[in-house]
């Protein structure tokens, strides 16, 4: 017997509402539904990261999130960072200038957690900004130019020199 | 697609009750990040849930009318982390939940769901233990609540009544369990992210008015037995003690006397045990400086 429900909610700017399956997951809905394709299945049980979305601001893996609680919620997706003319945003240019993109399967769930990450408008030391990203897996980059990305956006974002 | 049978949402307290008593086979489901990935294991499959996630009341911290620190059941680690109330007054708590899993894990994963699952690596079981936190349960027969320690029944397992429709609602903390009481907890894990500890060390002290002597020394761990447990040995070689060099490897060594952890593929048995006495020697050390104290 197959269980629906009626969620609202808005997406990468736009109010949308969808008859969803009880049994979706969060991921399953934002693929399957509105074609959000930047979403990742990995490991779908938490552990990589190639999920994740902002949900009111904040990182979820959207794997482990059921569809339902989507209701009333704002959710914005890799999608969402597109500027009108389809420009990329400046955390998507500085993965592709730092070389922190190989075969692109974990940098939509990246840069969502950098999204947070600079939207906090804090400045972190590198220490912090490891343990801020620690809940994705790359099996491509070796880390080290996912970092660089997000600390010279996060400099540039508050208009300071990155130290060398 | 998860495999499950039905899923029920809450909308209130009353509401998840009224459901676990119509539905006596469902489980509880709050965040999920043990349920769900459980579900896709197949353990859980096939299962209904009750979902009380979405019921808000149960999220926040604040202080209530006696004064105790109550955190509700909802309420995810980065929120814990990040509240003025635990940052003031058991700020140990914040620290210790910081180093659940990852950031997306720490967003999702609640309070609540760390203790109901009654298992013994939970990052914040060892702290709670360590500072007599009270559990808070409602059902159809009202609130009932219990000392922390008297929650944990086995590996696993934990004092809720289902056949009552109870869930948990809140953790709570007394004033005179936090009131100029300062602690440290370290988690010992294979890695520093996405890994469950090896073991978990605990301890808060409160010093005399004069700083010389430790008033009231209280250590915990987890994964050092089936459940998370108290070490009385060790805390009755530091309570009334002045803070010497000689005194803290004592309490250190003591923790041998009631600690029981075992061999497992993450860690032997004897490597838990040599860990254990470090752990407890730097954790206490640290609770100290932190309330103002000297090793003499
Ligand atoms: C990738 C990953 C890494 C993790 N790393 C860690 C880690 O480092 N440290 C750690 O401690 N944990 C870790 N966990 C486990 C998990 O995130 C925590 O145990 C979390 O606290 C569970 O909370 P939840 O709300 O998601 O629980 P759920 O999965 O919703 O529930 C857990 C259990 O508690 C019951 N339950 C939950 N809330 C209530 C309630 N209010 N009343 C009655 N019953 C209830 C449920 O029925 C279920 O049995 C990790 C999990 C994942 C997926
Ligand atoms: S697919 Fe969600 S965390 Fe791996
Ligand atoms: S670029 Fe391939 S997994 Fe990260």
């Amino acid at each position: 017997m197959s269980q629906y429900k009626l969620v609202h909610c808005n997406i990468n700017g736009k109010d949308v509402e969808r008859m969803v399956d009880v049994r979706a997951s969060l991921t399953d809905m934002l693929r399957n539904e509105y074609h959000l394709t930047s979403v990742k299945k990995g490991c779908e049980v938490g552990e990589c990261g190639a999920c994740n979305v902002l949900i009111n601001g904040e990182a979820f893996n959207s794997c482990i999130y059921l569809a339902v609680w989507a209701e009333g919620k704002t959710i914005l997706t890799l999608e969402g960072l597109e500027g009108p003319n389809g420009e990329l945003s400046d955390i998507q240019q500085a993965f592709i200038d730092e070389t922190a993109i190989q075969c692109g399967f974990c940098t939509p769930g990246f840069i969502m957690t950098a999204v947070e990450i600079l939207n906090s408008g804090k400045e972190y030391s590198d220490e912090e900004l490891r343990k801020l990203l620690s809940g994705h897996l790359c099996r491509c980059t070796g880390y080290e130019n996912i970092l660089r990305a997000v600390k010279k956006t996060m400099y540039k974002r508050l208009g300071k020199e990155m130290p060398a | 697609m998860y495999d499950m049978k039905a899923l029920y949402e809450a909308e209130s307290v009353q509401h998840a009750i009224q459901l676990r008593l119509e539905h006596p086979e469902a489980q509880i489901i709050a965040g999920g990040s043990d349920v769900l990935v459980q579900m896709r294991e197949g353990k859980r499959a096939g299962k209904e849930l009750i979902s009380i996630y979405m019921i808000d009341a149960m999220r926040g911290v604040s202080i209530d009318e006696a004064e105790n620190i109550r955190i509700g059941s909802l309420t995810s680690f980065s929120h814990i982390t990040h509240d003025p109330i635990i940052q003031k007054y058991i700020n140990v708590l914040g620290e210790a939940v910081d180093q659940v899993g990852s950031p997306q894990i720490r967003n999702i994963g609640t309070i609540g769901g760390n203790t109901c699952n009654g298992v013994t690596s939970a990052d914040s079981a060892s702290t709670l233990h360590a500072w007599e936190a009270v559990v808070e349960l409602t059902g159809v027969n009202g609130v009932r609540r219990l000392p922390i320690k008297d929650f944990y029944i086995k590996a696993g397992v934990v004092d809720i009544r289902a056949e009552e429709g109870e869930i948990q609602t809140a953790i709570l903390i007394p004033k005179v369990s936090y009131e100029n009481t300062f602690g440290h907890y370290i988690k010992y894990g294979m890695r520093n992210a996405m890994e469950i500890a090896s073991l978990g060390c605990s301890v808060n002290v409160r010093l005399s008015d004069d700083k010389q002597t430790i008033d009231r020394c209280r250590i915990a761990y987890g994964v050092a037995g089936p459940v998370p447990m108290r070490v009385p040995s060790a805390e009755a070689v530091a309570n009334g003690s002045a803070m010497t060099e000689d005194m803290v490897n004592e309490f250190s060594l003591a923790v041998l006397n009631d600690i029981n952890p075992r061999d497992s593929w993450r860690a032997s048995k004897a490597f838990r045990q040599h860990i254990a006495v470090e752990m407890a020697k730097r954790a206490l050390i640290e609770s100290i400086h932190r309330a103002g104290g000297e090793i003499k």
